[in-house]
């Protein structure tokens, strides 16, 4: 993985390529040698290379739905915490619940960046992205689902209302007992 | 939202976990003051120079008896006898015996001298009553017990001094006999009782001492008649004013002969003026008449022939006589003099010579001198020395000796009326009024003792002086605003007509002042002080403008006579102005609206339900025109069981056009049937409470509106049978009626009946609920009531989109003649103490959850939590109540000793309890006063909004240091390694 990372990665600045690959014999002022015959070994070259790229591309498709994959795992696990913090608000639960909703955030604000690697123009990576959107967007309601039963989301009347001010009272009357 | 909502949650935990508030030990007296007062002195007695300590026994108008340090002034012991348990007289039996008679003569009390243990008491009937006397005779004996002479309720008594038993009596029934003089000639065994029978007959009765036995009854009639009261001038002589107030009658009874001789008074004094006045005294030989101006001094010189030896317009006072040896009497005279006092002693037969003549520097704030009581001693040289002791118009008590004030002690505080508060000025740089900084080292040693008590080094004198720099640190006594708050003014205004400033940080007084629309005045004969209110606060001008208060005063006790407004400015204590006024004032509305100087616009009302409008300027009749349609008030005629609803009409017809005064007319009235209620107690909400929101969330997310109300009134009426002591009535035939009543629109919101319940009533109203105390007959105990108010009708408003866009009209104004559909809910429960007062505490922005500060019997002030008097209480509370922090409903209220505000302490006489709220939003002060001041700061939710005074800020400090540090090394370390990783 490294090693192909190293080649297909921005690590190349320059290459020197010792195989003349031109197929014009024109361009070339020296004839071919006898017995060497030019269209086989490009033609040998070209499938082999090819036969490269398409395994290439095919691993990279495929890292890329495991890369898409990864949250599930996440979620799974961000469940099994929510459960075992419970309903009530304290240090724990609200913790877990910031990180339950932080994560997918973070997640989805770097999708260009997981996935960049994997660019190819024969990968479609449509599809991963958008199941790993998906699953983080998955997450990321469970965080807010727990944020609701934590009773922190502002969804009742309750909390829209809790810091209304009384209103004002159009007549004013005082008095009492004669001093 | 939903942060706000954590924080709440927060805090509700945090209150929850300890809903007990209380201190620790060594916390007591650093936020909270207490000081003790005794009341006006009637009466004093000083001590026989035996006893081992200088001291003076005074009873006063608080009903307090009390002795007192000679020295310092300070209280040895004291008593407060109840409110209907006058002290009639005091004296000192056996040198070691302290003897009150009181209630009008029918309680007398023996307690010792030197602690102030009571030692018996007994109770003293008689046929009718009369005016009482206390005699304790010095030489009088019977089977080696001194006895004590009382005469109350018509009744003769001679009491043994040892164990208060009744040797004899003796009953004057005749009708018309008015006793005014029981006289004991020391050295016989004969008592003299003298009155007058029929207002023009002279009665002498001759009594023998030893067995009550009647020796001889004289009398002689005076076709002039009497007035006032006679003053003894010998054993065997008294001194009387004619009916007319123009002829003194001297009437002598030597060996029981009547015989008298009339003196005009115009013979003795040329130019007397007006009606004249005996001016009690003791003094043989010598009594003073007074008339407006002037007061004579005149001596009897035998038989019947009176001799002016002097006259003198200066105001005046005379001691008492002080016998110094067999045959010589000596009493005091003091003179007022501008700025200064003359105090003269004088033997009683040589008017000329003086035994002292001193002269001291008085404060004019302290008013006239109204009663002087003397006592001597024996100087080194062994000639005597003479100490007195003064009580001032301002109800303060002075010992002078040697032309000097040796102290004073400001016993006006023990009576006040009203209470209100004043922000400290803004503290400006290099302006700050108290100048409180220390040198260097001192700080220095501080900071060190300080760090040594963190670090539990301290040895037991180092954390003494740790706490006594607690005590007194400078910070709470500055005479500037602080941040949270905590340091006012307390202005109060006292029973004597001064004013006073206290620092709430420590008790001190700021500055007092005897104000001047308060003295006596051709005009103004008896005024009386009522009320304070807050005339202006400024805001937008604090720096340059000071804050200033308004003192209501009338002429008289009467609730017709005129006025008085006097504006008093809080910072200096300067008197501003002051108004007489041509009407009286039977009540003061201040209305919720100011001027451009941020003066208050106020609502008088006089007897003829006139409103006036102050300040009289054109801006406030502006401002009142605008809103004159709006402005109602209503009047509780609590004798006739009416409450009537007033607006105002139009300018005032009449005799003079005044554009401030205001017609009324009647819009409503509700009226109680006399022969089932009687209004006991009404009580509103303050004026100046803060209510944070109109929602209450319950369980479940679930919201209920409050109904706020500034215009509610709850008033509460008894059965006229049951509004008797407690227990004078059966059950049956007693009720209690509460009432929520609109002072608007004259609406009856709520009513509820408590059968077999009787008064007392005391009540507070907050917000939208009222907690009410009274007693019931058939459970035998207190009960407390609570009434919540709701306002049904804005209970649909729960669609959270139109919340969340604001579509609603939760907020628009409304107006209360808008029908209110209104729920309540109520409860109540039983309750031990009985109550004194009670109130509430009220905080800047209303969030912090409230608690009841009752002011029990035992003189002390107790907090319970709100949430212990919510209707919504259960048996069982459900998992969602629980969270909301609904306390499972019990029957009684509990009482947890934690809670008692003033911990050990007592307030003695405890009329009322203020509470201010700070600047920091969990604090409210307390006041709370009586015949003692008592001051503290409250945080009914704990202080969530600022660290406690134990909080450690040097381990803060240091933990921060810490962090930055490690910040740093930990940085450069990861920087280095970054660079090698590189390299590699």
């Amino acid at each position: 993985m490294e090693k192909g990372k190293g080649i297909m990665g921005s690590g190349r600045r320059w290459a020197v390529h010792f195989s003349d690959n031109s197929t014009a014999p024109s361009s070339r002022d020296i004839p071919d040698p006898p017995g060497f015959a030019r269209a086989s070994v490009d033609q040998d070259d070209s499938t082999v290379s090819r036969q490269k790229k398409d395994a290439e591309s095919n691993w990279k498709s495929q890292k890329a739905w495991e890369v898409a994959q990864a949250p599930f795992k996440n979620l799974l696990m961000m469940g099994f915490m929510m459960w075992m913090a419970g309903n009530t608000v304290h240090l724990f639960s609200i913790g877990i619940t910031f990180s339950a909703l932080w994560q997918p955030i973070s997640a989805l604000q770097g999708v260009g960046k997981v996935f960049e690697p994997y660019k190819d123009n024969k990968v479609d990576l449509l599809g991963p992205k958008l199941l790993f959107i998906a699953l983080n967007l998955g997450g990321l309601a469970l965080g807010v689902w727990k944020l609701n039963t934590l009773g922190l989301l502002p969804t009742h009347a309750s909390d829209w209302v809790s810091s209304l001010p009384p209103a004002q009272e159009v007549e004013y009357s005082g008095g009492g007992i004669p001093l | 939202m939903a942060i706000r909502s954590f924080f709440l949650f927060i805090l509700f935990f945090s209150s929850s976990l300890s809903p007990v508030f209380s201190l620790y030990e060594d916390q007591v007296g650093l936020m909270d003051w207490h000081q003790q007062y005794i009341g006006k002195v009637k009466q004093a007695v000083f001590s026989s120079q035996r006893a081992g300590r200088k001291r003076v026994v005074v009873s006063t108008e608080e009903n307090v008896i009390a002795s007192l340090d000679l020295r310092h002034g300070e209280i040895f012991w004291r008593h407060l006898l109840g409110a209907d348990d006058v002290i009639d007289g005091i004296d000192i039996g056996l040198g070691k015996y302290v003897i009150t008679l009181s209630s009008g003569g029918s309680i007398l009390r023996s307690w010792n001298l030197p602690d102030g243990q009571m030692v018996w008491e007994s109770s003293l009937q008689g046929p009718k009553l009369s005016k009482s006397f206390l005699l304790v005779p010095t030489n009088l004996k019977f089977d080696k017990d001194n006895v004590l002479v009382v005469f109350s309720n018509g009744r003769l008594h001679a009491i043994s001094c040892i164990d208060g038993e009744v040797l004899w009596k003796k009953d004057f029934e005749a009708e018309s006999f008015e006793v005014q003089q029981v006289i004991q000639p020391p050295g016989s065994d004969l008592i003299y009782v003298v009155g007058f029978a029929a207002s023009y007959q002279f009665e002498m009765y001759q009594i023998n001492a030893k067995n009550g036995e009647l020796l001889k009854h004289e009398s002689a009639s005076f076709s002039s008649g009497f007035s006032g009261e006679v003053s003894l001038v010998s054993t065997e002589t008294v001194v009387a004013l004619d009916s007319t107030g123009s002829i003194l009658l001297t009437i002598s009874f030597q060996d029981g002969k009547i015989s008298s001789q009339q003196t005009p008074i115009s013979n003795l004094v040329e130019d007397s003026l007006g009606l004249a006045v005996i001016i009690p005294s003791s003094v043989s030989g010598i009594f003073a008449i007074k008339t407006d101006a002037v007061t004579v001094f005149i001596r009897v010189i035998g038989e019947g022939k009176l001799e002016v030896v002097e006259k003198t317009t200066h105001e005046i006072a005379v001691s008492d006589a002080l016998s110094i040896s067999e045959d010589q009497q000596a009493f005091a005279l003091i003179q007022h003099a501008s700025s200064e006092i003359h105090l003269t002693v004088k033997l009683a037969h040589d008017w000329d010579g003086n035994l002292l003549k001193e002269s001291v520097k008085m404060d004019w704030q302290r008013g006239l001198v109204h009663k002087v009581f003397i006592n001597n001693y024996i100087r080194t040289d062994r000639s005597y020395g003479f100490r007195v002791l003064i009580v001032m118009e301002d109800h303060s008590l002075l010992l002078l000796q040697q032309g000097e004030i040796v102290w004073s002690r400001e016993d006006g505080l023990a009576s006040i009326i009203d209470v209100t508060t004043s922000e400290l000025p803004v503290e400006r740089n290099g302006v700050s009024v108290a100048k409180v900084e220390h040198n260097l080292f001192e700080w220095l040693k501080g900071h060190m003792l300080k760090l040594k008590g963190t670090l539990m080094l301290a040895s037991p004198e180092d954390m003494a002086a740790i706490q006594s720099m607690r005590l007194k640190s400078s910070e709470k006594s500055k005479m500037t605003r602080d941040h949270n708050g905590f340091r006012k003014l307390l202005i109060v205004l006292t029973r004597a007509g001064k004013l006073f400033a206290l620092h709430t940080g420590d008790g001190r007084i700021v500055w007092s002042h005897l104000l001047r629309s308060l003295h006596k005045s051709e005009a103004c004969q008896s005024p009386i002080g009522l009320n304070l209110y807050q005339w202006q606060v400024p805001h937008h001008h604090a720096m340059d403008e000071n804050p200033s208060v308004l003192v209501v005063s009338r002429c008289g006790p009467s609730s017709d006579t005129p006025g008085v407004l006097s504006f008093v400015d809080t910072y200096t204590g300067k008197e501003l102005s002051s108004l007489s006024l041509d009407h009286a004032v039977v009540q003061v509305i201040p209305l919720p609206y100011t001027d451009s100087t941020e003066q208050r616009l106020h609502l008088l009302i006089n007897a003829d339900k006139h409103a006036h409008l102050y300040p009289k300027t054109s801006e406030a009749l502006s401002i009142f025109k605008r809103e004159f349609l709006n402005i109602y008030w209503y009047s509780v005629e609590d004798q006739n069981g009416i409450i009537k609803g007033h607006a105002l009409k139009c300018k005032c017809t009449g005799e003079v056009a005044d554009e401030f005064c205001f017609d009324t007319r009647d819009l409503w009235s509700v009226v109680f049937p006399s022969e089932s209620e009687k209004i006991v107690a009404t009580v509103t909400r303050k004026l100046n409470e803060v209510v944070h929101t109109q929602a209450k969330v319950v369980a479940d997310q679930d919201v209920m509106y409050k109904y706020i109300s500034r215009n509610l009134l709850f008033v509460a009426t008894v059965a006229p049978k049951g509004s008797g002591e407690i227990g004078s009535v059966t059950p049956e035939e007693s009720w209690l009626v509460a009432y929520l009543i609109d002072t608007v629109t004259g609406r009856i919101l709520h009513r509820v009946t408590h059968h077999g319940s009787q008064g007392p009533v005391h009540a507070v109203f907050s917000e939208n609920w009222v907690v009410y105390h009274y007693f019931n007959l058939r459970a035998h105990r207190y009960e407390m009531s609570v009434i919540e108010i709701y306002d049904q009708s804005r209970a649909d408003n729960k669609d959270v989109w139109k919340l969340v866009l604001g579509k609603h009209n939760l907020t628009s104004p409304i107006s209360l003649f808008s029908r209110p559909e209104v729920i309540t809910k109520s409860q109540s429960y039983f309750f031990t103490h009985s109550l004194k007062a009670i109130a509430v505490t009220s905080t800047a922005k209303g969030i912090t959850s409230k608690q009841l500060l009752l002011g029990t019997i035992g003189d002390q002030v107790l907090a319970l939590d709100k949430r212990f008097l919510d209707p919504r209480r259960t048996v069982n509370p459900t998992q969602a109540e629980k969270e909301e922090g609904i306390i499972p409903l019990t029957d009684s209220l509990p009482i947890i000793p934690q809670s008692y505000v003033t911990h050990a302490l007592r307030v003695e006489g405890l009329r009322g309890i203020i509470t201010v709220p700070a600047k920091l939003e969990s604090t409210t002060l307390v006041f709370a006063h009586g015949v003692d001041l008592f001051f503290t700061q409250l945080a009914p939710s704990r202080t969530y909004d600022s660290l406690t005074e134990d909080f450690s800020y040097a381990l803060l400090l240091i933990t921060i240091v810490a962090l930055v540090a490690a910040i740093f090394v930990t940085w450069r370390l990861s920087e280095r390694k970054e660079l090698q990783e590189k390299w590699r």
